[in-house]
């Protein structure tokens, strides 16, 4: 199963690779990683997402409150939870297929942030679904580039 | 007043209580050994770093107080990672000081320039680059702090060169708080209520404890309970001493070369309280036929142990001490049971199985010594009240095995990474905190040359270490799983040209012997026992001696072969 993990660290030299060396060193998997200052002077946030049965997201969730300079974690599987990534993604865009490309931009209420000739440069934020539904959508015009943040997510303030 | 780094290090060290290190000298630390005479501490000169890491680890294991070592970049950092990594794998409190190149130099390759924090990142409990000489006594602090508490074990500070010059005013921290790093040491009530229900419905209960009940303490009020309760007792191999190896309720120890009875008990228990104990794959074998038919209470300081490998049903996360009181207290509340008319059958079950197959070995017709003679030797002549610590292979089995274990803080042997070269130094540190005691390292004719160059050490400080190689001219572990499980293939475990312990003995300055038949084993460790200097013992033990009973690895406990 997938699951989301918001892990409230230390800022300081090393911490992420104490969190990275733990998931290598005991075979866990990164699928996203993430990583940005919080509000709070010296203390980050990391959005991991990673996929394990039961028993492995629970050693996962012990394992990283467990190092010294990881301040909490939450498992956002748990709850209701935003979830976002975006994506910018430079797609090749002939005269022919550049109406149809701004068509599914603006069905997926994304952005051009940069034109040539031949390419488009999308910016695209959504959950996981979506950004797989418009992958699948444009490769046929020839993605030449493609970066995605990783996800980050959060508690939904109504729990229902 | 303003001092140096060099001068905050020993202040601060003494704040915390430390008498002696252990280390060696280098560039990186020269500034601290121009401070260290005028220091109260105690330094001790290893002539490996491995040495010092390891001494440290066998002063903490035998006294509970955190252990302390020095050494010098690069090289001197690189030679104490096996130390370290023993002491993880345990969970044994050392703090480990490591010289570092300048903070300007860092990061380019500078002379004798290592990343030792990122080295030894997997296996510290947590580790420390002090860049600025201000943060210094708070980051010893806490590098003391939590090497102690929690679950225990090995904090590393890297400290470079110009912080320890340069000056800064000192006040070292009376109490720390962190905000990511809180162990709980009390147990959950309602648990442990859910635990004392259980147990007073057992029929069949089983204690399985480990290293956590040395390492809290808690050996007494085991046994308190184990008694009371007439609960039979068995442990991993780094849980031996705390509860009493001459006690009717102890089965011995469990695993690949524990006992019949212990392995029995486990198989057939209904309940199995589980203290301290992690559950490795050397003790459970085949993970999913262990402990088949019973329902398992874990109690265990860290989360992380529990669930791990197996399913537990009533998990208990605290410090062993409380949770065992705790426990004591529940049961206790329980209406009058007569408990040990309640265990009688299940007990006299167990021990059954003690008497039908006991530890034993074949009183040989070759005439060689046997090893397990001399470990029933050495127990008796000590009375139980020596310090062993071991090194590893099939000596290390045997001397968990032959020796019966009274007390906690006896048993000094590396368990979780099973290191060759351990057993000397660790006695040494052993004996650097024992001073009146008797501190044998139970050795292998392999394992001893790991770190034979410690002889000096211990000859330099008067320190009356007895080594006993149990002499069998093999890496003899090795050889037995060659003969066991790759037809005789004997690759690589033959020792056939080692030194001449003796003379090696004395050419450090040390007493060497040499023991070829079985009828001197008693009168030469009668004389290197009452001998206040270093020995060795060479014991030509029988070389092809296996130890037994054996669980394969990977099979089920139930698949023991026999002598
Ligand atoms: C540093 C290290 N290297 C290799 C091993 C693998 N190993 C485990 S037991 C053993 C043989 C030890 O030989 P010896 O010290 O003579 O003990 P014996 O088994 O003969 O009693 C070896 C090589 C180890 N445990 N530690
Ligand atoms: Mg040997």
């Amino acid at each position: 199963m997938r699951h989301v993990l918001s892990v409230l660290v230390e800022n300081e030299p090393g911490v992420l690779s104490r969190v990275a060396g733990l998931f290598s060193g005991r075979g866990f998997n990164i699928d996203t990683l993430n990583v940005g200052p919080t509000l709070e002077k010296g203390v980050s946030l990391m959005t991991i997402s990673t996929h394990g049965d039961e028993q492995i997201i629970e050693q996962i969730i012990k394992q990283l409150r467990k190092l010294i300079t990881v301040i909490k974690v939450v498992d956002l599987s748990d709850t209701k939870a935003g979830e976002r990534e975006m994506v910018l993604i430079k797609v090749h865009a002939s005269e022919n297929s550049r109406a149809e490309i701004l068509r599914i931009v603006d069905i997926f209420r994304c952005k051009v942030v940069d034109v040539s000739t031949d390419e488009l440069t999308l910016e695209v934020t959504g959950d996981q679904g979506k950004i797989n539904a418009i992958v699948n959508m444009l490769q046929r015009f020839g993605i030449k580039e493609f970066a995605r943040t990783g996800t980050v997510a959060m508690k939904r303030s109504m729990q229902f | 007043m303003e001092l140096t780094g060099a001068q905050i290090l020993l202040e601060s060290l003494k704040q915390e209580g430390v008498k002696h290190i252990f280390g060696f000298p280098g560039g990186a630390v020269i500034d601290i050994y121009d401070e260290l005479p005028k220091s109260s501490i105690q330094h001790f000169l290893v002539r490996h770093e491995q040495g010092a890491v390891h001494a440290a680890d066998g002063y903490a294991r035998s006294t509970g107080k955190v252990g302390g070592c020095l050494v010098t970049s690069g090289p001197g950092a690189t030679n104490t990672v096996t130390g370290i990594a023993t002491a993880y794998m345990d969970s044994i409190p050392v703090v480990i000081f490591t010289g570092q190149v300048p903070t300007a130099l860092i990061g380019n390759d500078a002379f004798q320039e290592v990343d030792i924090v990122g080295i030894t990142r997997p296996c510290t409990k947590h580790n420390y680059l002090i860049k600025d000489v201000r943060e210094l006594a708070h980051s010893i602090k806490e590098a003391f702090y939590i090497a102690s508490t929690g679950r225990p074990g090995p904090v590393l500070v890297d400290l470079p060169k110009d912080v320890m010059q340069a000056r800064t005013e000192f006040e070292y921290p009376k109490t720390i708080s962190l905000r990511s790093y809180n162990p709980n040491y009390t147990p959950n009530r309602k648990q442990v209520k859910k635990a004392a229900n259980l147990l007073a419905k057992a029929e069949r209960p089983l204690i399985y404890s480990g290293g956590g009940v040395i390492s809290s303490e808690a050996g007494e009020i085991l046994t308190r309970l184990a008694r009371r309760f007439s609960l039979p007792v068995t442990s991993t191999m780094m849980g031996l001493g705390a509860f009493p190896g001459n006690d009717p309720l102890w089965l011995g120890m469990l695993g690949m070369h524990g006992t019949y009875a212990a392995n029995m008990a486990v198989n057939n228990a209904d309940v199995l309280l589980s203290v301290g104990a992690r559950f490795d794959d050397r003790v459970t074998g085949k993970v999913n036929t262990f402990a088949p038919r019973a329902k398992i209470i874990h109690i265990d300081i860290d989360p992380t142990s529990i669930r791990k490998n197996v399913n537990v049903h009533i998990p208990i996360v605290s410090d062993c001490l409380n949770a065992l009181k705790t426990l004591d207290e529940e049961m206790g509340e329980i209406n009058a049971v007569q408990w040990e008319e309640k265990h009688s059958q299940w007990v006299k079950t167990v021990k059954g199985w003690c008497q039908e197959q006991p530890l034993r070995y074949e009183t040989g017709q070759s005439g060689k010594v046997k090893p397990q003679y001399v470990m029933e030797k050495i127990y008796e002549l000590t009375k139980g009240e020596a310090i062993i610590t071991t090194e590893v292979g099939q000596n290390q089995m045997w001397a968990a095995q032959f020796y019966k274990y009274h007390k906690p803080r006896t048993w000094i042997s590396s368990g979780g990474l099973g290191t060759m070269g351990y057993g000397f130094p660790a006695a040494i540190g052993a004996q650097v905190a024992n001073p009146g005691k008797l501190v044998i390292d139970v050795a292998g004719d392999g394992s001893i040359q790991m770190n034979i160059q410690e002889m000096a050490t211990a000859v330099c400080y008067n320190l009356p270490v007895k080594i006993i190689i149990l002499n069998n001219s093999y890496l003899g572990m090795v050889r037995q799983w060659q003969e066991l499980f790759y037809n005789k293939n004997y690759c690589a475990p033959c020792l056939d040209t080692a030194p001449d312990f003796v003379k090696l003995a004395e050419a450090y300055g040390a007493e060497g012997y040499l023991v070829e038949k079985t009828e001197d084993v008693v009168p030469v460790l009668n004389k290197v026992f009452a001998s206040p200097r270093t020995c060795i013992v060479d014991i030509r033990v029988e070389p092809e001696e296996n130890v037994y009973p054996m669980v394969p690895a990977g099979a089920s406990l139930t698949e023991m072969l026999l002598v």
